[in-house]
């Protein structure tokens, strides 16, 4: 168990070291930066000078290595936007990012488990139909679209419920009904095979046992056996809610980290979007770590480490 | 009008139980039915597009701006879906964007199968310190988030469709090399497979003829879903503005124009976000069809 920890932590390492690199490297790829940080009729003078102090004219691997120190430092560089520094720029909006990923996980998951397991139970019917078309509806749907129709039906013909921004809990509703609707259609899905599964195990060996309490505890059976797929994936959905939230902030000017990426980009701020995937990739790989530890408690099989590839 | 049709693929799977054993071969069909009938009719508006559209797709004319659907007050005939800010015809754009869409579902999905066969085949087959490697870069890949890492890259390589295709196939391969990867282990340790060795097969001719057919049928089912991900993720950067240059047509650079005017013509965003709701739809619809 704990070489299985270590092993585990050593990559979650390993991965962010790649970000790093990757976004250090990022900033090459769109050409020369210096042409990002200055004027169009600069002289080369002044080129030269930014380019010196900035760092620019040392070799790369001399680059990522002063990047490296100064971020180990908490120092990602300063936004050309804002004029601030980066990374606190990013930490300020990254709680109201965490807000809309966990509210809609807790939304998410208040409807897809209900009606994962009456589409499991009722399999073959009428409710099970439904919450399955509902489900792939959920997963085949732009959920930046459904956002700006749901602006356009509460927030425009309705007026029930502010079209953007953030403030109050209201403003957090169409948001979090937006971003869930991928991952409530995805656990459906997985609520109903899940629990489906299990239960064509458990009513063989239910029918050939008499009395109520045996059914209740085939059915406790059922749901803590269902339950160990069901919780990996909302994990690691978790993650991809994150990343995914992008879009959904712009169409809602919520202020997270997303939206704050995408004005980055528009605004040619290289720190600031560096910053942004940094930091985001670090909190899912630390989701991601959290959610195979809490998979090894659940699941004895994980912890030989093998792989189920 | 490929709008209506989205009423009926819900009604239908309503009325048909999927249930068990003996009977189970009459839903599968209607999922595959539905779902290849709506790839189907997507392709054949994507070709007819490429030659004909009832207006060129990007002709402008501002005296006809934000003319509203045949149903409403104000349609002129001639524009059935009504135009968007700068005049052009929304049924052709919607029958143009077809193109970018279907293109890069396709495209992508070929490119990150591609890589992602390599080196789950690769690894799976040769092992050790191969496939170690290998998966330890699937692993690294898994724990970035895909839509950032693609907005990230494409930020700093610029637009284009071509870009936009390897972004995503790049971001994708993992999908397919664990399920090759698993599935070469799998077969190579089967007696045919030593057999062939025995004799002194090499290991190209071994990969080709005993392992690749029967690792086709799982990746073939995650391609179709990897082909509907792609065409949202396409729409979902496109939208955002980093994916394909507005100068191109695509159903998300429709709905990123829609937004912008959707207090006075509620029209411009809903037909793109609904082409692309259909279409991904019946690919999922297929897919599941599929992985019966």
């Amino acid at each position: 168990m704990a070489r299985y920890l270590i092993e585990r932590l050593w990559q979650s390492v390993l991965v962010i070291f790649a970000v790093s690199i990757l976004s250090f490297v990022l900033i090459f790829l769109s050409g020369d930066p210096v042409a990002a940080l200055v004027p169009l009729n600069a002289r080369q003078e002044d080129i030269d000078n930014i380019r010196r102090a900035y760092n620019l004219d040392q070799p790369v691997v001399v680059q990522y290595l002063l990047f490296l120190s100064r971020a180990l430092t908490g120092d990602l560089g300063e936004s050309f936007r804002f004029k601030s520094d980066a990374l606190s720029l990013v930490l300020g909006r990254l709680p109201n990012t965490i807000l809309l990923a966990c509210s809609s996980m807790l939304l998410s998951m208040a409807i897809s488990v209900p009606l994962g397991i009456l589409a499991a139970s009722r399999k073959g019917r009428l409710p099970d139909a439904l919450s399955s078309t509902v489900a792939l509806l959920g997963i085949s749907m732009p959920s930046f679209w459904l956002g700006v129709i749901l602006i356009l039906v509460f927030a425009g013909t309705l007026r029930w419920l502010p079209a953007s921004g953030s403030g109050t809990w209201r403003h957090l509703i169409l948001p979090t009904i937006t971003v869930s609707a991928f991952a409530t259609g995805l656990l459906i899905r997985l609520v109903r095979r899940s629990v489906a599964d299990t239960m064509g195990q458990m009513f063989v060996t239910t029918a050939r046992s008499k009395g109520l309490t045996e059914r209740a505890i085939a059915w406790t059976h059922v749901l803590r056996n269902s339950a160990i797929p069901v919780v990996t994936v909302m994990g690691l959905q978790f993650g991809a809610l994150l990343g995914g939230s992008v879009v959904v902030e712009t169409v809602f000017a919520w202020p997270g980290v997303g939206w704050l990426m995408i004005q980055a980009i528009e605004a040619r701020d290289l720190p600031v979007i560096r910053a942004a995937v940094l930091i985001l990739a670090v909190f899912i790989v630390a989701i991601n770590l959290v959610v195979d530890l809490l998979y090894t408690l659940l699941d004895p099989r994980i912890r030989l480490g093998a792989s189920p590839g | 009008m490929s709008v209506e049709a989205t009423q009926q693929p819900a009604s239908r799977a309503a009325s048909s139980p999927p249930a068990r054993s003996s009977r189970r071969r009459r839903p599968l069909n209607r999922q595959l039915l539905f779902g290849g009938a709506v790839v189907v009719l997507t392709v054949l508006v994507a070709g007819l597009s490429l030659v004909w559209t009832p207006r060129p797709p990007n002709e402008q004319d501002l005296a006809r701006s934000l003319l509203p659907p045949f149903w409403m007050d104000g349609a002129r005939p001639g524009f059935p879906l009504g135009t968007d800010l700068n005049g052009r015809d929304l049924l052709s754009r919607i029958m143009a964007g077809a193109q970018a869409s279907l293109f890069v579902g396709v495209a992508s999905v070929l490119v990150g199968g591609a890589i992602g066969l390599t080196l789950g085949l690769v690894a799976g087959y040769f092992g050790g310190w191969v496939e170690a490697l290998v998966m330890r870069l699937v692993d690294i890949q898994l724990s970035l988030p895909g839509v950032l890492l693609a907005i990230a890259i494409l930020a700093a390589t610029g637009k284009g469709l071509l870009n936009v295709v390897l972004v995503l196939g790049f971001v994708s391969w993992v999908q397919y090399a664990r399920i090759v990867r698993g599935s070469t282990l799998a077969v190579r340790s089967r007696e045919y497979v030593e057999g062939a060795r025995a004799l002194g097969a090499s290991h190209a001719r071994i990969l080709r003829r005993h392992i690749l057919p029967n690792i086709l049928p799982p990746i073939l089912v995650v391609a179709t879903i990897n082909v509907s991900s792609n065409i949202l993720a396409e729409a979902a950067l496109s939208y955002l503005g980093v994916g394909v240059p507005l100068s191109t047509v695509t159903w998300g650079g429709m709905l990123n124009e829609g937004k912008q005017v959707f207090e006075l013509a509620w029209w411009n965003a809903v037909w793109p976000g609904l082409s692309i709701l259909l279409v991904v739809f019946g690919i999922n619809l297929l897919g599941d069809g599929l992985s019966e």
